[in-house]
C-alpha cells in the first residue's frame, strides 16, 4: 500500500466506483483458461465437497461428493476431477517450439502454450494445495489402491500451487487478487476478499452503484461465498439435511437424494461460476502489458519441464531438501525483483508509485545537448546532456545510475539536480555506436520523459552446492526419497 | 474515580451478564482503544443481541459440520480419561508421566455457581503445588480481571500437572499437515491459551507460589494429524503472545473513567433509545473488528456514514498521515483545502500522489 494507491480508494468511495491502479493488464490471461470454483466440508482438512469446472462459460462441469465423509467417494472425486483437468493440461500445451541446443548441447523444446488455471481467491489455491497433497502420494495398486489419474492429478495440482508462491507465474491465478492488482476499491482489503463485492464495486450492475452491489454481496443469501467454505446457514439448513436425507435412502430414492445434493450445491457454486467469467471479461478489456509475453514464457519453461520429466519423477517431497529450499527462495526473491521492475516499465501509473517515492522523476525536457562529446579519455565518447524540470520529489544522488522509462535501454547518470527540480542526466548508453546519436534516442526540448533508478536487471546463473554437499549448518546431506507403503496407506477421514 | 458494580449493571439493563471467554478476552486485545467494546464488554452487554436489535446482527454461524468434527475430535482425546492425550504426552513429546489422575472440573450441577467452581479448581490446583498430586484438570474454571472486574474463563483445555509444573492443552481441530498447520489458526490457538497460561499464573500467585516457574510457557496443541482423526501434540511457546496480552490488559483503556463520563441514564437495554446509547460511547472501527466483534456491522456502517478513512484499514489510515476522513484527505489533494501547519506534509504527499494518478492516467486517454 501507499499514498497512490490509498487515494485511489478515496476516489472510489466518492465516486462510488472502483478506480484503475494499473493502465494496462499485468497478467496473461488464456484464450480458454480452466476456471475452477471448489467447494470443501467445514471443520475439515481437504474434504471435497464439490467444484464447477471449466473452459466454457457456459457448459460447466459440476462434480459433487455426495456424503463428503465417506472416503471411497472422496477418492472417486479425485478420479473424476483427474479425467477433467489432466484433459485440459494435455490440451493446452500447443505446438512444440524447438530452442537452440543448451550448454553442454542437449535437445531443447518449449510447448507454445500452457494450461491455466483460475480460482477465486486464496482459499482456493490452499485448498488445491491440500488436495494435491492429500492424492499425490497414493498408490494404484495393493490395499489401498486408487484409480491411477488420482496421483498424477495430485502432482500437477502440487506444481500448479507451487508455481502460484512464484511472483508473476500466470499459471493458477486468484481473482480476487488479480482484480485489485488493477483496481482500488472504496473497501478495505478484507472485503475486497469477496469476489461478489470486488467485482460489484468494479463493474455494478446497471442502476446500484459499487457500494450498493457489495452489500447485496455481503448477503449470503443473496450471493452465496465464492468457496472454498460454504455458508454456515447453508451448511445448517439445506446441506445438512439433503446430505443425511443421502444416507438415508436406499435403492432408486438414492439416486434422487444424490441429484438433491448436486442441485443444492449447484445454486451454491453457479453465482460464482458467472461472476468468474464476468471478472475475465473484466481482465480482458484492459490491453496485455510489454512484459507480459516474457513472464508468460518462463511459465511455458516451467510447464514444459515438468510434462517432459513427469514420468521419471518422484511425486515432489512432502518438504523440501535444504538446498531445494534455499533454491527456491532465491528464485522466488528474484522473480519478485523482476516482476515489479517490470510491471513498472510496462505502466506509468506503477512508475507513478516510484516517482511518489524519488526513485523515478518526470517532466519536460528544457534543454539538450545531444552530440555532446566526453573527451577526457584516449578516445571521445558520446555523453549527451539532458535537462529535465520536474516537480516529483526527486531523492536519487548524483551519480546515480538511471535509465529511461520508456526505453530501458537508454542509460545515463544523474550529474546533478537543482534547487528549482531541474536535473542534469547525462546519457551514456542505448544511443548507437556512433558518435552522433541514433534518430529517435536522446530526448528533444519539450519531450515528456521519465527517468528511473529502477533496473530490469541481469542475473548471472545462481550457485547452490549439489544436494551430496549440503552443508552441516542445514543438516548435511538428506536422505534420499523413496515412497512407501506408509505414503499410500495414510488415512482420508 | 472508583467504578461501582451496579454503573455497570445498570448500563447492561435487565439482560443477564455474558461471560468472557479467551477469545472475547484474546480479541479484546486487537482493539485495546476502542471505548465502546470496553464498556461494552465489562459490563457482560449481549453484543450480538444489541447489534440484531440496531439491524445489524453478523450474519455468520458455525456450520454444524465444523461443530460436529471438532466435538468428535475432542471426544476422542479425552475418551477413557484422556488415554489417547496421555499416549502423546509420553510417546510424542517423551514426557515421563508416572501416574494418571485424571479431574473434570465442570459443572456438576445446573445452578453451581461460577464462584464455587473457581473455588474448586483454586483448591485443587493448590493441592497440586503443594502435594504434586494430580495429573490431568479437565475444564478448570479460572478468573482474570478485565479492566478492573473479574471475569471467569471457562476453557475448553485440560491443565497439565507434571512435576509440580503446569502446562496448558488445548484440543483444536483444524489438521497439521507435514508438521505445519494454518499459521491463522495456529495464532490464534496461540493468543487464546496466553490468556489461560496468564490466568493460571495469576491463580498460582495468588496461592504464594512462583508463577513463571510453575506455569510453563509453552502449551500443548493437539490437533489431527495429516488428514487422519489421529492426534498430533504440538509444543507452543506462547511467550509473545503472553507479552502482548499482558501489555494490552495493562493499558486496556480503564472502563471505569469512560464510564464516569457517561450521561447517569443511558443503558443498553434493548429498546428505542438504544441506538443513540450505542453511539454515545464511542467507536474505534477497523475493518479487523470484523473477525472478532458482534458490534463491527454497526460500527463499519457507522464509520462509513460520517466518511471515515479507517473504515478502509489502518494502513490506509496510515498512508493518509492520520487523515481521519476522506472529505478532508480527498480535498487536501485536489489543493481546495488549505492545509493546517501539523498536516502540511501530508497535504503535500497528497497533492503530488493526486498530479501523478492524473499524469500517468491521462496518458492512456
Amino acid at each position: 500500500m501507499s499514498t497512490l494507491t490509498s487515494l485511489a480508494q478515496l476516489q472510489a468511495v466518492a465516486s462510488g466506483v472502483a478506480q484503475p491502479l494499473a493502465t494496462v493488464r499485468h497478467c496473461h490471461l488464456a484464450e480458454a483458461p480452466l476456471v475452477m470454483v471448489p467447494l470443501k466440508l467445514a471443520g475439515e482438512a481437504a474434504a471435497p465437497l464439490a467444484v464447477m469446472l471449466g473452459s466454457d462459460p457456459g457448459s460447466p462441469t459440476l462434480l459433487v461428493v455426495p456424503q463428503p465423509r465417506n472416503r471411497d467417494q472422496r477418492f472417486a472425486f479425485a478420479a473424476d476431477l483427474a479425467r477433467v483437468a489432466l484433459k485440459y493440461i494435455e490440451s493446452s500445451r500447443g505446438q512444440v517450439e524447438e530452442l537452440p541446443p543448451g550448454k553442454e548441447g542437449e535437445e531443447r523444446i518449449r510447448y507454445s502454450d500452457a494450461p491455466q488455471l483460475l480460482v477465486p481467491n486464496r482459499g482456493g489455491v490452499a485448498f488445491l494445495r491440500m488436495l494435491g497433497r492429500s492424492t499425490r502420494f497414493r498408490r494404484t495398486d495393493g490395499p489401498y489402491a486408487v484409480e491411477p489419474s488420482v496421483p498424477v492429478l495430485g502432482r500437477w495440482l502440487t506444481w500448479f500451487t507451487d508455481r502460484y508462491d512464484h511472483p508473476g507465474s500466470c499459471l493458477l491465478l486468484t481473482m480476487t487478487e488479480t482484480l485489485r492488482l488493477h483496481w482500488a476499491t472504496g473497501q478495505s482489503a478484507l472485503e475486497d476478499g469477496n469476489l461478489a463485492a470486488l467485482v460489484g464495486w468494479i463493474d455494478p450492475p446497471e442502476g446500484l452503484t459499487g457500494p450498493q452491489a457489495a452489500a447485496l454481496a455481503e448477503d449470503p443469501l443473496a450471493t452465496p461465498p465464492a468457496g472454498p467454505t460454504t455458508d454456515p446457514g447453508f451448511d445448517n439448513e439445506v446441506l445438512a439435511p439433503a446430505v443425511a436425507a443421502y444416507d438415508a435412502a436406499r435403492g432408486p430414492a438414492r439416486d434422487r437424494a444424490e441429484e438433491r445434493v448436486r442441485a443444492v450445491l449447484e445454486t451454491q457454486l453457479a453465482p460464482t461460476w458467472e461472476l468468474m467469467w464476468r471478472a475475465v471479461g473484466l481482465l480482458r478489456g484492459l490491453p496485455e502489458g510489454a512484459s507480459v509475453p516474457q513472464r508468460w514464457e518462463r511459465d511455458r519453461d516451467s510447464f514444459t519441464y515438468f510434462h517432459q520429466t513427469f514420468g521419471e519423477a518422484y511425486p515432489q517431497a512432502r518438504r523440501d531438501s535444504p538446498v531445494r529450499a534455499a533454491k527456491r527462495l532465491h528464485d522466488m526473491e528474484r522473480a519478485q525483483d523482476a516482476y515489479d521492475a517490470q510491471r513498472a516499465f510496462d505502466d506509468p501509473l506503477v512508475m507513478a508509485e516510484h516517482r511518489l517515492n524519488g526513485l523515478a522523476f518526470g517532466g519536460e525536457v528544457t534543454g539538450c545537448d545531444p552530440t555532446r562529446k566526453d573527451e577526457s579519455g584516449k578516445r571521445p565518447k558520446l555523453r549527451p546532456h539532458v535537462w529535465v524540470r520536474t516537480g516529483d520529489p526527486v531523492r536519487l544522488d548524483p551519480g546515480t545510475t538511471v535509465c529511461s522509462a520508456a526505453n530501458p535501454k537508454i542509460k545515463g547518470t544523474v550529474v546533478e539536480i537543482g534547487p528549482d527540480g531541474a536535473v542534469l542526466v547525462e546519457l551514456t548508453g542505448g544511443m548507437g555506436r556512433k558518435l552522433t546519436p541514433e534518430p529517435g534516442t536522446v530526448p528533444q526540448v519539450g519531450d515528456r520523459v521519465v527517468f528511473t533508478s529502477l533496473t530490469l536487471g541481469s542475473f548471472g546463473p545462481s550457485r547452490f552446492p549439489d544436494k551430496e554437499n549440503t552443508p552441516w549448518t542445514h543438516g548435511g546431506p538428506p536422505a534420499d526419497y523413496e515412497p512407501t507403503d506408509d505414503d499410500a496407506a495414510e488415512d482420508w477421514s | 474515580m472508583s467504578m461501582t458494580a451496579p454503573d455497570l449493571d445498570r448500563l447492561r439493563g435487565v439482560a443477564a451478564p455474558r461471560n468472557h471467554d479467551a477469545r472475547t478476552i484474546a480479541a479484546l486485545t486487537a482493539n485495546p482503544g476502542c471505548a465502546r467494546r470496553g464498556v461494552m464488554d465489562a459490563a457482560g452487554v449481549d453484543k450480538d443481541a444489541v447489534a440484531r436489535h440496531l439491524g445489524f446482527g453478523v450474519p455468520f454461524g458455525q456450520s454444524q459440520f465444523a461443530i460436529t468434527r471438532g466435538n468428535t475430535f475432542e471426544a476422542q482425546v479425552k475418551a477413557d480419561g484422556c488415554a489417547e492425550l496421555l499416549t502423546l504426552l509420553r510417546d510424542r513429546l517423551g514426557l515421563e508421566v508416572p501416574e494418571v489422575a485424571y479431574d473434570d472440573l465442570g459443572a456438576v450441577g445446573d445452578n453451581e455457581g461460577r464462584e464455587v467452581r473457581h473455588a474448586r479448581t483454586r483448591k485443587l490446583v493448590q493441592r497440586a503445588l503443594e502435594t504434586g498430586e494430580g495429573t490431568l484438570f479437565d475444564h478448570p474454571l479460572l478468573r482474570l480481571d478485565i479492566a478492573g472486574r473479574p471475569a471467569y474463563l471457562e476453557p475448553d483445555v485440560i491443565a497439565f500437572q507434571l512435576g509440580g509444573r503446569f502446562h496448558i492443552v488445548e484440543i483444536k481441530s483444524f489438521a497439521v499437515i507435514d508438521g505445519q498447520a494454518e499459521a491463522d489458526q495456529v495464532a490464534a490457538a496461540a493468543r487464546q491459551s496466553a490468556v489461560y497460561v496468564l490466568a493460571l499464573r495469576r491463580l498460582v500467585a495468588e496461592l504464594g507460589h512462583d508463577p513463571v516457574e510453575k506455569v510453563a510457557h509453552e502449551v500443548f496443541l493437539v490437533c489431527p494429524e495429516n488428514f487422519s482423526n489421529r492426534p498430533t501434540a504440538t509444543p507452543v511457546d506462547i511467550r509473545p503472545q503472553l507479552a502482548v496480552l499482558e501489555r494490552q490488559l495493562a493499558r486496556l483503556t480503564r472502563v471505569d473513567t469512560i464510564v464516569a463520563q457517561l450521561p447517569e441514564e443511558i443503558t443498553f437495554d434493548l429498546g428505542e433509545a438504544l441506538e443513540e446509547a450505542v453511539r454515545t460511547v464511542e467507536a474505534r472501527y477497523a475493518p479487523e473488528c470484523m473477525s472478532s466483534c458482534e458490534m463491527a456491522f454497526f460500527c463499519r456502517a457507522e464509520a462509513r456514514a460520517c466518511g471515515a478513512t479507517g473504515a478502509l484499514g489502518r494502513s490506509v489510515r496510515d498512508d493518509l498521515g492520520g487523515v481521519d476522513s476522506v472529505e478532508t484527505a480527498l480535498a487536501l489533494a485536489e489543493g481546495v483545502l488549505e492545509p493546517s501547519e501539523d498536516l502540511a506534509e501530508t497535504a503535500e504527499q497528497l497533492r503530488l500522489a493526486a498530479r501523478l494518478r492524473r499524469e500517468a492516467l491521462a496518458g492512456v486517454a
